[in-house]
């Protein structure tokens, strides 16, 4: 299993450095006035091509690109040119990590808690009423934009149980509506997967057989069925849980979280090349060893599931 | 000792027995014909689910209404602003009345028009993403999941794909192409199709090394034909069901874009430009009504694809009929 994941995480180094390349050049294909702002009508060409050299964008690609990877392998993510002008990437997400890993955090709990748990009742009552609000409620969330009831929730629950309506660090009441807010579409999508997968477990031959042992129908679901049906589940675990750190874009900025959401977007739009490479590295590192680790969760739960090439396997 | 007593089982054996049998689609309807229909079973089974059935008339009746509205008489314009005749100023936030079924909005459009106007357009960009993405997903899916020399190269690529910030690449497309509704459908379909992709992968490397499959390659079936009659129907009803999904996810990403500022210039109204307009008003009570009537028209749309989606998908199964 080490040696599996050495092997792979070998190879991921490979396509993270494929990944960072294309970003990086992407970013150079973008309009040069991005990088002025609001002040590029003010400016005449000459310092324009002063602010351009500053930058360092009108050195050669070769050489921005290996000067990049140099401050990369010795642990400098770059400082940012735009965003906030000469503050250290490491510095930004610093004050930016903390908020959005809360929300995503206590959000990832609640629905894994709730979403699990409404999963299991839905599948143990099936087209019951249990099952047929459950299925309102997937259906709703997953079919309305997240724009859209988010922006409900914040006007009017905050009108019926006079919550705040932004959100106060010191404040620990305004930071209620947002966790809950945030948890509930996650809740919807493991409240459906659950059932779904329980509902496939249940018709089969070794939960008939635990039955015609005598065992109770609590410990056949808790022991037998909830422990396969997790499996597929738990390939997502991972991460999600690594994404956490990403945040929200419509919560914080419904909220004015100063978290971690929609800072890539807004890097990109600013042009902030040196935030964005930061950003994306992160991201895909995220992502990459998140499928990882969530493959070596589903070997754990489940034995039977071998990541290795056998001799004479496919 | 000799060998040459020893017969050989080969040589004895007819050898036109080991050829490759040319199929014989007669032949093959021949052995096992009946007047069964696929599709027309998923409708029987499509036609109990009242609810279903009820939001396809309905949707039916929105994607008709949607179509003749303009040619209706007395509509207003969708873009046109609206003067007071007395005063002369514009006819802003005028609550929903007589003349304007669901008011107007701050610079005094007509609402009614607008929201039907912009229900075309998020339409015509969900059913286009989404019936790209089902082809282009599909074929590089299955290709991806059951060619085996073209498992590393696709994933890499998908990977790489996957990983680039969909912001940078419709940002350089609006720059490139300018931001219209062509530039929008295009950038949805450039990145819209690796979900899908990946989906049908994973179902298709499940299923392609079963024992029926095995059987088949024995007898020489070409890759095509393997993936069009073996593997497909299998996944015609996941299939079907995230295609229905699609046209929902797809009108919500247009909102989400135009939400971080990358939608449809404001001069089209569409249902992510009306409700982000709405967005901005939502603080006063009494101007709520913007935001909530394209939201409303947005949420019937969605959830009918969404319930139908699943009825189809659940229709599709062949576990549920016989």
């Amino acid at each position: 299993m080490v040696r599996y994941s050495l092997k792979r995480l070998f190879q991921s180094l490979i396509t993270l450095f494929i990944i960072i390349t294309v970003v990086f050049l992407l970013m150079r294909l973008m309009p040069e006035e991005g990088y002025f702002g609001s002040g590029y009508e003010k400016l005449d060409e000459a310092q324009k091509e002063a602010v351009l050299i500053s930058m360092g964008l009108r050195d050669p690609l070769h050489i921005q690109l290996g000067n990049f990877y140099k401050a990369l392998l010795s642990g400098d993510l770059g400082t940012s040119i735009i965003y906030r002008p000469r503050v250290p990437v490491a510095e930004i997400l610093k004050t930016k990590i903390p908020y959005s890993l809360y929300f995503g955090l206590a959000a990832m709990g609640i629905s894994l808690f709730a979403g699990v748990f409404l999963g299991i009742i839905m599948a143990r009552s099936r087209s019951k009423l249990w099952d047929k609000l459950g299925t309102g409620y997937i259906v709703f969330i997953n079919a309305v934009p997240a724009a859209v009831y988010y922006l409900f929730l914040q006007l009017y629950v905050t009108d019926i149980l006079k919550l705040p309506i932004l959100f106060n660090p010191d404040k620990p009441i305004s930071w209620i509506l947002p966790t809950v807010s945030m948890s509930l579409g996650s809740t919807a999508s493991y409240a459906m997967w659950m059932r779904r997968y329980m509902v496939d477990e249940i018709s089969k031959d070794y939960v008939r057989l635990a039955r015609a042992k005598g065992l109770k129908d609590k410990k056949i679901m808790v022991k037998h069925i909830f422990r396969n049906a997790f499996v597929p589940m738990a390939q997502y675990l991972p991460t999600s849980l690594l994404y956490t750190i990403s945040g929200s874009i419509y919560i914080e900025s419904l909220y004015s979280i100063p978290g971690m959401g929609g800072l890539l977007v807004d890097a990109i739009q600013r042009q902030d090349n040196s935030l964005v490479q930061a950003l994306v590295l992160i991201y895909s590192s995220i992502g990459i060893i998140g499928l990882l680790l969530g493959d070596i969760l589903m070997a754990a739960f489940d034995p039977r599931i071998n990541l290795q090439k056998k001799e004479g396997a496919r | 000792m000799s060998n040459k007593k020893v017969n050989k089982p080969s040589n004895t054996i007819n050898k036109k027995l080991f050829e490759f049998a040319e199929y014989d689609d007669k032949a093959a309807k021949r052995a096992g014909y009946s007047n069964y229909s696929y599709w027309r079973s998923i409708w029987q089974v499509f036609t109990q689910n009242k609810i279903a059935v009820f939001l396809l008339i309905l949707i039916a009746l929105v994607l008709t209404f949607t179509l003749i509205q303009p040619y209706l008489p007395n509509q207003k314009l969708p873009t046109k602003i609206y003067i007071d005749e007395d005063t002369k100023m514009q006819l802003r936030n005028h609550s929903p009345n007589m003349e304007f079924w669901f008011g107007t909005n701050s610079i005094g459009q007509d609402l009614w028009a607008r929201i039907w106007s912009g229900t075309r357009t998020s339409l015509l960009i969900g059913i286009v993403v989404s019936l790209w993405e089902a082809a282009v997903g599909i074929i590089i899916g299955a290709l991806w999941g059951y060619v085996r020399y073209l498992d590393r190269i696709i994933t890499e690529i998908y990977n790489v794909i996957n990983n680039i910030p969909t912001t940078i690449i419709l940002i350089l497309l609006t720059y490139i192409m300018r931001p219209s509704l062509t530039t929008m459908i295009f950038a949805m379909c450039m990145t819209g199709w690796l979900g899908m992709a990946r989906f049908v992968r994973n179902l298709i490397v499940i299923i392609r090394d079963r024992e029926y499959n095995l059987a088949s390659r024995c007898l020489g079936t070409p890759t095509r034909r393997i993936i069009t009659r073996n593997l497909l129907p299998y996944l015609v009803s996941v299939i079907m069901l995230r295609m229905a999904l699609a046209i929902p996810a797809a009108i919500g990403y247009e909102v989400f874009l135009t939400y971080i500022g990358l939608g449809l210039p404001v001069s089209i109204p569409s249902l992510g430009n009306l409700i982000n307009e709405g967005r901005a008003l939502m603080m006063v009570p009494s101007l709520r009504y913007q935001l909530i009537f394209p939201a409303i028209v947005l949420s019937i749309i969605t959830i009918s694809f969404y319930v139908m989606g699943n009825a189809f998908a659940d229709a599709a199964d062949p576990r549920n009929h016989i």
